[in-house]
């Protein structure tokens, strides 16, 4: 447990509720009854149900038979990719959708990046009949235009964010604004485990089924419930949290969470934070983010829209203090290319967020039989623009 | 007894407060306003320093935030610009921003610059009320700094006595719960929260912001609190053609 958040709703110096005013009484009052709704037996019973019949799950984990070949040690895959909607962000939108609904709100807003968070939100409104607006940047709607595509055809609206730089950050930034002018019907779904206490410990919670299945899985496939390595890769984190979750408190399995290099951690076109940030408070929470000597936000970069993010968790941040979890950073040709190798080894596309956390296993030395088990966070048919593009297929 | 407290035990007529953001039309712009608006009539002044991710703030706000970081604003430069604050300046002056730009300033520092330029106090929305109490009040109190905390419709009664309990300056009443520049007018659901907190009986005075745009909403607001604040109105304003010289015209049609 120590490594969870505590009364105050802090990881060690990382974390609390920083929100003006005029979000605290919304922010306070799902404070108080998260955990209780959430350890309700019928919430628990309609949110395990609907992770089977309607998400898919368990996801299965694969025996990457020939990557493990290639590396020369046991490598397994968590397939949130097969998740519906294709990554694991339904895990979170499913259970917030069930808090919601006994919050009594009736209007959700979410911010989405790439577009797979949004699409996640849209589809379980669709699911409970329940309004839903998406705030995503400009520039990302320009990008991400299937996805977009895809929360209209249920129902969403999409809101252009045209603050800003007009990405995930300003998007987050207008879904707050929202959240502020309509304080009372409306439940803001965050999509990673970023943002004001009590978010980024609810948000972890609903995604550690990743990690609780991964154990039974593992404990059925080798023998034993922990693997040697587990890795993952990190924009806010919450596919990482979720596989770490429930190996926090084994502290021999080595936990390596993966940023995005950009284009290079030097290049001034990267978002790999635990390196180029400081600690600082964006979007209500203290944590670790890239930023001005004066205190303003500087405009990540990367080639994955997931992981094109100032900042990172609060969690994370703590797990990055205590050096409980190792945090490096994979650049934009090393991901695409580790992208491609999964696709002609497996005959799987992955996400480019998640061929950030493929790659590092060329910077990894194994000896003997080591088990390593990768996070494969999402399905790379929203990425088949950027991939056929880079290699010009 | 600083500045603020002198100006709210002393004044009897509504108390009228003009936020405009520092470097915003200009970078150098900043104590050519809050000249002028003292000349013109406003009791007391509050000074936005810009931060790039508002998230409490309209578009106005946004926007001269934005241009104000353009032109190269930053904490450094104001408290260059604020050491001639007091050669030009007598009314109260607040700083106003968010938390990040200050945590990186270090707040101890920040607190001691304040009152080096002599500035009254600070509203910082994002800074939550246990952080301030737990690890900062002392610095705002060494440096004699009022801190400024907002109330809005939504805060309950024990959270509002609670505020009232930590301030010793106003209390800042939010009209509704919005963004800035989001709203026009005072609604009468505005004035029964008004009349809930008038009948309070609180210790500290308390200022109406937000929606406050034009003589009818300011001396709405004046009925139920000393007075009341005028921001995204303000800095729309400063964007016309001569604005400066039309601040006196402003001022005087404000209190109507």
């Amino acid at each position: 447990m120590k490594y969870q958040v505590n009364e105050k709703g802090y990881y060690g110096d990382f974390g609390g509720a920083y929100i003006p005013e005029m979000l605290y009484p919304n922010i306070e009052h799902l404070r108080q009854q998260y955990l209780e709704i959430m350890q309700e037996r019928q919430f628990q019973k309609e949110f395990q149900q609907l992770l089977k019949d309607y998400v898919g799950r368990p996801s299965p984990l694969f025996f990457a038979e020939r990557l493990s070949e290639k590396y020369g040690t046991t490598i397994y895959l968590k397939r949130e990719d097969l998740n519906h909607t294709g990554a694991h962000k339904i895990n979170n939108t499913v259970g917030q959708i069930l808090l919601a609904e006994r919050l009594g709100k009736k209007r959700i807003i979410a911010e989405t990046g790439a577009g797979q968070h949004g699409v996640a939100t849209a589809t379980v409104c669709a699911l409970k009949g329940l309004e839903c607006v998406v705030y995503m940047g400009e520039v990302d709607i320009e990008r991400q235009a299937p996805n977009v595509a895809r929360m209209k055809m249920m129902g969403a609206k999409v809101i252009p964010a045209t603050s800003g730089s007009k990405t995930l950050k300003d998007a987050t930034n207008e879904a707050m604004r929202d959240w502020i002018n309509n304080p009372v019907d409306t439940h803001y779904i965050i999509g990673s485990v970023v943002g004001p206490h009590p978010y980024p410990d609810m948000v972890a919670r609903f995604q550690s089924v990743i990690s609780e299945e991964t154990r039974k899985q593992l404990k059925e496939k080798t023998g034993s419930e922990t693997p040697d390595h587990v890795l993952a890769c990190v924009g806010g984190g919450s596919n990482a949290m979720g596989m770490f979750y429930h190996f926090l408190d084994d502290v021999d399995v080595n936990l390596i969470a993966i940023e995005a290099a950009g284009k290079g951690v030097e290049s001034g076109e990267s978002a790999a934070t635990t390196l180029l940030g400081k600690e600082g408070v964006l979007h209500g929470s203290r944590s670790i983010l890239m930023q001005t000597a004066d205190g303003q936000v500087v405009e990540p970069y990367s080639i994955s829209a997931g992981l094109d993010y100032p900042g990172i968790g609060p969690q994370h941040a703590h797990l990055f203090k205590v050096k409980r979890a190792k945090y490096v950073s994979i650049t934009d040709d090393e991901a695409m290319q580790a992208g491609l190798l999964c696709a002609r080894l497996e005959g799987i596309i992955p996400a480019i967020e998640s061929a950030h956390a493929f790659a590092y296993l060329e910077k990894m030395k194994f000896s003997g039989n080591e088990t390593v088990v990768i996070c494969l966070s999402g399905r790379g048919d929203k990425d088949l623009d950027t991939y056929m593009r880079y290699f010009d297929l | 007894m600083n500045r603020l407290n002198q100006l709210f035990k002393n004044t009897s007529k509504p108390i009228l407060s003009i936020y405009y953001t520092a470097g915003y039309p200009a970078l150098e712009s900043t104590l050519d306003i809050a000249e002028k608006l003292e000349q013109a009539g406003a009791d007391f002044i509050e000074i936005g320093f810009p931060y790039s991710d508002p998230l409490a703030d309209g578009p106005v706000i946004q926007n001269s935030s934005q241009k104000a970081l353009e032109n190269g604003m930053t904490l450094h430069v104001l408290f260059e610009q604020l050491k001639d604050l007091r050669k030009r300046v007598t009314i109260p002056v607040l700083l106003m921003g968010y938390v990040n730009p200050v945590l990186q300033f270090g707040v101890e520092n920040f607190c001691k610059a304040c009152a080096e330029a002599g500035v009254d106090g600070v509203i910082v929305p994002d800074l939550p009320m246990y952080e301030y109490e737990e690890m900062y009040k002392d610095y705002f109190i060494d440096n004699n700094l009022t801190n400024i905390f907002l109330v809005t419709p939504q805060t309950s009664e024990e959270r509002i006595r609670k505020i009232d309990g930590l301030s010793n300056g106003f209390i800042y009443l939010l009209s509704s719960n919005s963004t800035t520049g989001k709203s026009t007018g005072i609604s009468g659901d505005s004035e029964t929260y008004f009349s809930r907190i008038q009948s309070m009986n609180l210790e500290n005075p308390t200022m109406i912001g937000f929606g406050i745009s034009d003589s009818t909403s300011f001396n709405k607001a004046a009925q139920y609190t000393r007075g009341a604040i005028v921001g995204s109105a303000f800095v729309k304003f400063l964007d016309t053609e001569n604005a400066l010289n039309q601040i006196p015209q402003f001022i005087s049609e404000i209190r109507g």
